[in-house]
């Protein structure tokens, strides 16, 4: 089997075993990535486009030092030697750094966000930074300034957003991991239309040190990758207090690999009855209740649940998330790095700056946000929003001492085509729909695939669990996995090429 | 909740943005829409409701008072799009005494 379409987990023990060493896998990588994602600066309409930019320099000769130190018997990681794609939020230090956005166009951060330190400390080499929505806000990744990415499965459609490059890197076998991160889904949403896993950790759980703030309440990052073992790996890596993110949880982060295998059988599954009814496409209606059929079938008791304040996460949510984006993103003013734009005074100066280094869906959020927090109308939004995301914590609460998991559709549908959504940012909101209730209540949340539609586009199932229990989602999911048996290698007719003995 | 321009007007001064007229006249109806839509939110929770801010418990995370070293000035003055003098420079603020 070709290289590229190993799991992390593999590579791992190829490397370990020593069937192939680090430059192998690192070369076998970055030669899909030259192969499949096109020119950064100028990507063609076949190109995925998941990368804005390539360190294939530094990550063969990071490849290299792993290699001449596991020569001299040195102890490494579990994942050493693994690629990586990381999602162009996290600074890393030296290397290009925008956020998907014009505003901080060739900005070379002084310093590597925690997660980035993590990763380096582990010896998972990083082959690139991932094209996003700009500052993490879209469900497309068409709101990047550098042109959207494409979905291995669909060429015509998007890969989901705002991790789209994320994904689409994953599920294009340009690397078997990578990071996003997820504000109001933009982990989970992205892997279900791309047939991959994406785990949304606890709120606190990893740093956020070093990650470019979208809405500091909401933001977690956390792994993706084409099986739920290696999204477990990744995340025992990154997961962990952090002294220099005030928000971090201060405890130490529980083992989420070793009890991956354990039964499931007994537990109680609560399909959220808010989250799958109206709106959602038949395909993705249809292959929830199979998964609904194969939880039973692993022993699990599944019955209905209610989160009586679900409906109302979303409008919250678009209160919340822009709310905290106005001020976050009040920094880029062209002082102190990234764009300028010349005006005769200071004010006219930052509001010129970011008039042109903003995108449209950066610029509604800020208007949306700064109305929101504006004299007079703070006690009906902000205020407002706050308290529904308290009923939002209780309904969870409440939940959770019923059963073990929640379950829904991670998106209500499928991979939809590009341009399709633009011009209506609420149809655009509404694919996230079912994964914001966690981002409000700060819990655990995966997105496994659950199969494909008519069309042959993939479907995510979302797992839910109570605060700091990302094992018991990573359980359910891997059971789920196994279960279902969802090849996640792209086909189709509109499907990027997957190498021969793969389709096999 | 329909928004005038001379409001996305008044709302972009205070968010610094220099938005054209074309800008304008596309967001206020955007804007309206989503603020209507976002209103869902109004008077559903009774006033003994506290709003939640952040989903974790926060504690005043205080770390021992000591000296550390901050990263290097130049590094950090070399992103910026204009610096003399170890400064990052603006247009200038105060106008010149006549």
């Amino acid at each position: 089997m070709e290289l590229i379409a190993r799991s992390a987990a593999e590579l791992a023990r190829l490397m370990a075993i020593g069937e192939v060493s680090a430059r192998e896998v690192v070369d076998a990588h970055l030669a899909r990535i030259a192969e499949v994602d096109g020119d950064p600066t100028g990507p063609g309409p076949r190109d995925i486009h998941a990368f804005l930019h390539v360190t294939a320099d530094a990550a063969r000769a990071h490849a290299a030092d792993i290699d001449a130190r596991r020569a001299r018997g040195e102890a490494l990681g579990d994942l050493a030697g693994v690629p990586l794609a990381l999602k162009d939020v996290f600074v890393t230090r030296g290397v290009p750094t925008t956020c998907g956005s014009r505003i901080l166009e060739g900005w070379r951060p002084p310093y590597d966000a925690t997660v980035v330190e993590r990763l380096r400390a582990a010896d998972v080499v990083v082959v690139g930074k991932t094209n996003m929505d700009e500052f993490a806000m879209g469900s497309s990744t068409e709101n990047s300034g550098y042109g959207p990415s494409r979905n291995p499965w669909d060429l015509d459609r998007v890969p989901g957003g705002s991790s789209g490059g994320s994904s689409a890197a994953v599920a294009a076998l340009q690397a078997p991991l990578a990071l996003g991160t997820d504000t109001g889904g933009s982990i989970r949403q992205p892997a279900a239309v791309t047939g991959t896993v994406g785990l949304k950790p606890t709120y606190g759980v990893v740093s956020r040190y070093g990650l470019i703030a979208f809405a500091s309440s909401l933001d977690q990052a956390g792994p993706m990758a084409r099986t739920v073992e290696d999204a477990a790996l990744l995340h025992q890596v990154i997961a962990g207090h952090d002294p220099r993110d005030s928000t971090s949880i201060p405890e130490p982060a529980p083992d989420v690999v070793a009890p991956l295998r354990d039964s499931i059988r007994g537990m109680r599954v609560g399909v959220v009855r808010e989250l799958g009814g109206e709106g959602y496409e038949p395909g993705v209606a249809a292959s929830f209740r199979d998964a609904l059929a194969t939880l039973e079938s692993l022993g699990t008791d599944v019955v209905e649940c209610s989160l009586p304040h679900a409906p109302l996460a979303l409008p919250a949510y678009y209160l919340i998330a822009p709310s905290e984006a106005s001020s976050n993103l009040a920094r880029y003013d062209g002082v102190r790095y990234g764009l300028r734009v010349d005006a005769p005074t200071t004010e006219e100066m930052n509001a010129a700056t970011r008039a042109h280094g903003f995108g449209a869906e950066v610029k509604r959020r800020i208007m949306i946000g700064t109305y929101a927090l504006s004299a007079g109308y703070f006690d009906a939004y902000y205020l407002q929003a706050g308290k529904v995301r308290t009923l939002v914590l209780r309904d969870f609460q409440a939940a959770f001492d019923e059963v073990d998991v929640l379950v829904s559709p991670t998106s209500p549908n499928v991979a939809f085509p590009i341009a399709e959504k633009v011009d209506d940012p609420l149809a655009m909101y509404l694919n996230d729909i079912a994964t914001v209730p966690a981002n409000l209540a700060g819990i655990p949340a995966i997105s496994v695939p659950s199969g494909l539609d008519d069309a042959g586009l993939p479907v995510g199932l979302q797992i839910m669990a109570p605060a700091l229990r990302e094992d018991v989602a990573l359980r359910v999911a891997w059971a789920f996995e196994q279960a279902s048996g969802f090849d996640p290698m792209p086909r189709g007719a509109n499907a990027v090429a997957v190498p021969g003995e793969v389709a096999a | 909740m329909a928004l005038s321009a001379e409001e996305v007007r008044y709302v972009a001064s205070l968010a610094r943005l220099a938005l054209s007229d074309d800008e304008v006249r596309r967001l206020a109806p955007q804007l309206s829409k989503i603020l209507e839509y976002a209103e869902q939110v109004g008077h559903v929770a009774a006033d003994d409701v506290v709003a939640t801010s952040h989903p974790y418990p926060l504690h005043n995370v205080l770390r021992e008072d000591r000296v550390e070293q901050s990263l290097p000035r130049e590094d950090l003055l070399a992103a910026a799009p204009a610096v003399e003098d170890d400064r990052f420079v603006v247009p200038r603020i105060v106008a010149e005494e006549g």
